[in-house]
């Protein structure tokens, strides 16, 4: 019986390097194709009639002239007359026609009459929010009056970043048809396995009647876990049209408005040390609205534990398309109020934030001593001692450059997962399961696995995901992915291994324990001269192939959760543009054992630029007056571009102390600091704080004008 | 025309465009693709085009290819919807990220905003061009070597771009590749392994390797 557990560091073959993607090729080329490719035949086109009005009832539809249209299929109310529609963008009538011109028009003679009501889509200031407040969360912790008396320095500042969207580059949808009274769903998904078992009630069918199948998905972020309210209007539609295939994929504007938000958080802090620095005290009333459903309650303080704590949550129910996980639910927030607040409060006691840090190492919990090497390597690579000042650089001329730094934590334990490693009497071997690729390298993670396991080059494992008919495997989300794969594959090798080994036993003389796979051979251990080419061994299996089922049995040698990373920021601030650019961006990241380190420093790149993104443009701006969204679109929704995010660093911490954790996954905690590490350095360039993300040039020159007050 | 006087002609006419179907009779009787009409306007031949699906034929990677759209079909949606030709993709749909980018007449375009009627006789150059057999395009090849894709949405859109931009400028500086290719987002962030992308294909080609 195999013991489950990684190869060491020396018997490692494939784990820990550097490989590209196997599906590089297919995506570089055009050839890989998206569920949003998809020509199925015969396949009509779906649109979706959406409100203009961020709160108001359903008075009356008329469907008849869409109807009419020459071309129209179908049509399908989603949400009837006596529906009250809570924010501007939700859906009412689906149409599908023979293509897409028709549809919008279609779309267009549609006649719905509404009863405005009254409505909130901003979410800043409590007292506007009024009844659509509500506490919901209040914790204490020691004695935080006691805390704030034994302080000899107290700093208390507001701190806030607005709502932003997931902006996936594919939109959410699908395409759905029947073929009798199956379901086949193409859908743009994070959660291949989990889909059907959700569509089942809408769609009142039996889970097991529904297929959901994708090659690939266009980004995801959070936002994709379910099937939409419009995926599933669109297998409506295909039933009323004879099961032709329909297509509903997302406008841009629809996207920003209605397929999910990170929520915005504000919070007044006050926070407290000694004058050597160390903390005492924390006190937090913080609010943010995530739409309908409200905020989450972002964990203050962040990762420090300040032995004094006070703390409330009020959530805002809005007008706003609802939230979903965005990429670490709840950790950026928590970062950005939490590391600002620590910075601020350095600023006051003169101290140098990382000296601070480091005096409080104490409170950053069972992982202190891992955070306090990140610190030391971040700062070391990012020039910290040389290049930091005192708050305010005091240089000549308009440009002014500063540092920050911020840490963050994330779980990232892998998932429930199912794997059919499938190896056939001529060697070829096919690992199966239900899980999808979002751009992180979950197939290249896969091979890598098996390969490494069986001794076999990359090329030999053939890797079938993206089918809910494969094993199942949890849904990508929490980075609990590369765990609960790697896992599962890696016990299914194992096993497989083992009865490879029997068959072969016999005709080398030994007993299975005593064989070995090493260099696409199976062999006596330590002795090449006894030996099965892989493709003699598996010949020995007779005319059947064998399908080996492993499973993720959850937290042990192979998988455990909790990492830790740093980010050292390096940035020049404009003070007569307000104009801010990255020179630099330092980040030093753990996650135990690293499968794939080409892809996983991809991971952090990525977290780390989509954070320059949401730091410095991204804001999702709704208008009180109208209710509505005012950039849903790509030149006002602003991203960051290939010029726009300096230079970056990524280094992460691999070896002993860090391989012996498992698999832990990557794809959130470096997407939590980017907004913290950012705003701390540029408050240490211009030498007041701008308490509010994005980082635009208005709100620096108007905390420039104000001194940091808002 | 401008949406100014787009306007003022709707408010002039009252007219929109289902209503002038139905005027002008044209129903399920009458096929529904015509050709273009020729108008003279100020002395001028202009071909007129619509509002009805109208044959058109584009030169998509060296081979002409007959559609049929209305006139008010973009090049993109033409080839990703008409011709199953998806590598080009739809995301802004307005000019703004790039995922849509095809090379037409020599110069990078935003396909979005590119009508098919207006692409007609132009060369039309799409990310499917670029691999000869089974051979990445040595573009491509620096694509994968140095992760310039992760979900890979916006990839081929940035291929096309990068290879627009390097047939202008085959020898770029690293700031050069910033300031060239910032017409083309990314939401996963892969924008450090594109820019050693470009640079890796601009060092091959200095070698004296295809450039394509």
């Amino acid at each position: 019986m195999a013991e489950y557990k990684w190869p060491d560091a020396d018997k490692r073959t494939q784990i820990g390097k550097r490989i590209a993607r196997l599906d590089g090729a297919v995506k570089v080329s055009g050839k890989a194709k998206y569920n949003s490719d998809l020509n199925r035949p015969g396949m009509l086109h779906g649109k979706v009639l959406r409100s203009p009005h961020a709160h108001a009832k359903i008075i009356s539809i008329d469907t008849s002239a869409a109807e009419q249209m020459p071309g129209v299929k179908a049509v399908h109310i989603i949400n009837g007359v006596g529906f009250e529609i809570r924010w501007a963008g939700e859906n009412i009538v689906a149409v599908a026609a023979l293509d897409e011109p028709t549809a919008e028009d279609a779309i267009r003679a549609i006649k719905v009459q509404y009863e405005k009501l009254p409505h909130l889509v901003v979410d800043h200031d409590l007292k506007i929010a009024g009844e659509w407040a509500t506490p919901t969360n209040e914790s204490k912790k020691g004695d935080y009056e006691k805390g704030f008396a034994e302080a000899e320095v107290i700093h208390e500042g507001v701190y806030g970043m607005p709502v932003i969207t997931h902006c996936c580059l594919e939109p959410h949808g699908s395409v759905t048809e029947w073929e009798d009274d199956n379901l086949l769903v193409h859908l743009s998904t994070q959660a291949v396995s989990g889909i059907a078992a959700q569509m089942a009630t809408p769609m009142e069918i039996p889970a097991g009647k529904i297929r959901v199948k994708q090659d690939h998905i266009g980004g995801g972020f959070g936002s994709k876990f379910g099937p939409d309210a419009w995926d599933v209007a669109g297998a409506k539609l295909s039933k009323k049209a004879g099961g032709k295939p329909v297509r509903i994929f997302l406008e841009r504007d629809a996207e920003l408005m209605v397929a999910g938000t990170r929520p915005s958080h504000y919070a007044k802090v006050k926070i407290g040390a000694k004058k050597d620095g160390t903390l005492t005290a924390w006190q937090s009333e913080s609010w943010g609205s995530g739409g309908p459903n409200g905020s989450g309650s972002p964990p203050l303080p962040y990762v420090i534990d300040i032995p004094n704590q006070s703390r409330k949550h009020v959530s805002i129910a809005n007008h706003v398309g609802p939230s979903r996980a965005w990429r670490a639910p709840n950790h950026p927030q928590a970062c950005f109020v939490t590391m600002s607040a620590l910075e601020d409060l350095a600023a006051k006691l003169n101290m140098d934030p990382l000296e601070f840090v480091l005096k409080n190492k104490a409170l950053l919990g069972t992982r202190k001593d891992n955070y306090a090497d990140e610190l030391m390597l971040a700062a070391e690579k990012i020039g910290w001692k040389k290049t930091w000042h005192p708050r305010g650089d005091k240089t000549p001329g308009p440009i002014k450059r500063g540092l920050g730094l911020s840490f963050h934590t994330w779980g990232g334990g892998g998932h429930a997962s199912d794997c059919d490693l499938v190896i056939q009497p001529d060697g070829s071997v096919e690992v199966r399961m239900g899980t999808q690729d979002l751009g992180v390298g979950t197939r290249t993670a896969l091979a890598i696995v098996a390969a490494d396991t069986l001794a076999l080059p990359l090329e030999a494992i053939k890797i079938s995901i993206g089918d809910n008919r494969f094993p199942a495997s949890g849904g990508s989300g929490g980075s609990t992915t590369i765990g609960g794969i790697s896992a599962s594959t890696r016990r299914a090798s194992l096993d497989a291994l083992d009865k490879i080994f029997e068959k072969a036993a016999p005709t080398l003389n030994a007993q299975p324990a005593e064989l070995e796979a090493i260099g696409g051979k199976i062999q006596v251990k330590g002795d090449a001269s006894r030996s099965l080419t892989w493709a003699q061994a598996c010949a020995k299996l007779g005319a059947m192939p064998i399908t080996v089922r492993g499973k993720n049995p959850g937290p042990g040698p192979l998988t455990s959760q909790g990492v830790g990373g740093v980010q050292m920021a390096d940035v020049a601030v404009d003070i007569e543009t307000g104009i801010v650019k990255i020179n630099k961006i330092v980040a030093v990241q753990d996650c135990g054992l690293i499968i794939n380190l080409k892809l996983t420093e991809s991971q952090v790149y990525g977290a780390l630029i989509m954070g320059v993104c949401w730091a410095l443009y991204e804001e999702k701006i709704n208008d009180q007056t109208t209710g509505k969204t005012l950039n849903a679109n790509m030149e006002f929704y602003k991203l960051a571009g290939i010029g726009d995010i300096g230079q970056l660093e990524v280094h992460m911490m691999t070896g002993k102390g860090y391989d012996e954790r498992g698999v832990i996954g990557i794809g959130e905690p470096p997407a939590v600091s980017p907004g913290a590490v950012i705003s701390n350095a540029v408050a240490n360039a211009i030498g007041v704080r701008v308490p509010g993300l994005p980082l635009t040039p208005d709100r620096v020159l108007a905390a420039l004008e104000t001194k940091g007050g808002r | 025309m401008s949406d100014e006087k787009n306007k003022s002609d709707q408010q002039k006419s009252g007219v929109s465009r289902r209503s002038f179907l139905k005027a002008s009779g044209i129903s399920l009787g009458v096929p529904l693709v015509v050709g273009h009409r020729v108008i003279n306007v100020n002395g001028q031949e202009v071909k007129l085009y619509g509002p009805t699906k109208t044959s058109i034929t584009l030169t998509i990677n060296g081979a002409k290819q007959t559609v049929e759209v209305e006139p008010r079909v973009t090049l993109l949606e033409a080839l990703r919807h008409e011709l199953d030709i998806t590598g080009a993709k739809r995301v802004c749909d307005r000019a703004t990220c790039g995922a849509c980018t095809m090379i037409v007449g020599g110069k990078a375009v935003y396909s979005c905003t590119v009508l098919a009627i207006e692409a007609q006789g132009k060369p039309i150059t799409t990310v499917e061009s670029l691999m000869q057999g089974e051979k990445l395009h040595p573009l491509q090849q620096a694509f994968v070597d140095n992760d310039g894709q992760q979900c890979g949405y916006c990839t081929p859109g940035f291929v096309m771009a990068c290879k627009a931009f390097l047939d202008k400028n085959p020898s770029p500086t690293p700031e050069e590749v910033q300031k060239g290719l910032g017409g083309n987002l990314c939401r996963c962030g892969t924008y450090m392994g594109v820019r050693a992308a470009v640079l890796q294909a601009a060092t091959m080609h200095k070698g004296g390797k295809n450039h394509g």
